[in-house]
């Protein structure tokens, strides 16, 4: 059993998985046509982000990164509630969530 | 142990991220992105950060997808027309995403300096100090001015919220929109 707690995971993994989750968001990004999933994506892209941070934190033993990561999330928490706010405010105004259809400003 | 659970979770994450693309109802890309949240929250404590991790399951898996859920039921957000992005998205985005994916996954795989995850690890070199003894000391004496600046910046992003979502009476043709409908 102590051998299985031994047993340790090489870092670049964890920061292959932030990549990943970051182009999952990127991709969720361009692909999805409901403006709260596209700022579902946003969010996607923040997480795997602070991933790295966290990761690189434990690589350099530099506790920054984790209060990075710490500050990203408040301004996360403030960027959603003003986000969705605007949200509530453009379906108040077109009566439609899609993308395609809020080109007010398209030439 | 570690291994197990790194790549259970890692598996978790990349799974929610996944269903969040194809799923087509926004509250199912809702409920799985509380699942990559979660998952993440587990791989900070594989890594050493608690604080994170509690921060992760209370701010991003607790109050930011509430209001999420809240916003896609208040909106009663139906399912989304299928589409896979303008053509601009698919000529340069997708392949861009694809190089920046390959050119970050090559240098990470060819970087020789990084260490390896254990469980034991902490970022202090101070024995019997914990991890968010150092963090809270960090942030509470050299970072403090962003700390309370952080404060301001979300009592404005209150305000903009309240301000933003408000029904304004006041407006003639606000209100004459509203009574047309």
């Amino acid at each position: 059993m102590s051998s299985y707690f031994a047993q340790e995971v090489p870092l670049s993994w964890y920061l292959l998985l932030s990549a990943a989750l970051f182009s999952l968001g990127v991709v969720g990004f361009l692909i999805k046509r409901n403006l709260i999933t596209v700022f579902m994506s946003i969010e996607l892209m923040l997480n795997g982000v602070n991933l790295s941070f966290v990761t690189f934190a434990q690589q350099w033993h530099a506790v920054k990164g984790q209060i990075f990561v710490f500050f990203v999330m408040m301004v996360a928490a403030a960027e959603a509630a003003v986000g969705l706010a605007i949200i509530i405010a453009v379906f108040r105004a077109r009566a439609t969530l899609a993308v395609d259809r809020i080109d007010l400003m398209k030439l | 142990m570690h291994l197990i659970l790194f790549l259970v979770f890692a598996g978790f994450c990349l799974g929610g991220a996944i269903n969040l693309l194809i799923q087509s109802h926004p509250i199912n890309s809702a409920l799985s992105l509380i699942v990559v949240m979660v998952s993440l929250a587990v791989l900070y404590l594989l890594l050493g950060a608690e604080f994170l991790a509690a921060a992760q399951v209370i701010v991003y898996a607790g109050a930011i997808m509430v209001l999420f859920t809240f916003v896609v039921m208040l909106l009663n957000a139906g399912r989304e027309a299928r589409t896979m992005g303008s053509r601009a998205a698919r000529s340069i985005g997708f392949p861009a995403v694809v190089a920046i994916l390959a050119v970050i996954a090559t240098v990470i795989l060819h970087a020789q300096s990084l260490g390896v995850a254990r469980l034991s690890d902490g970022l202090t070199n101070v024995p019997g100090q914990t991890n968010i003894e150092l963090l809270s000391t960090v942030l509470f004496t050299k970072l403090l001015l962003p700390f309370e600046v952080t404060s301001v910046l979300i009592l404005i992003a209150i305000l903009g919220a309240v301000a933003l979502a408000r029904h304004d009476d006041t407006d003639p043709q606000g209100s004459a929109e509203r009574t047309d409908k």
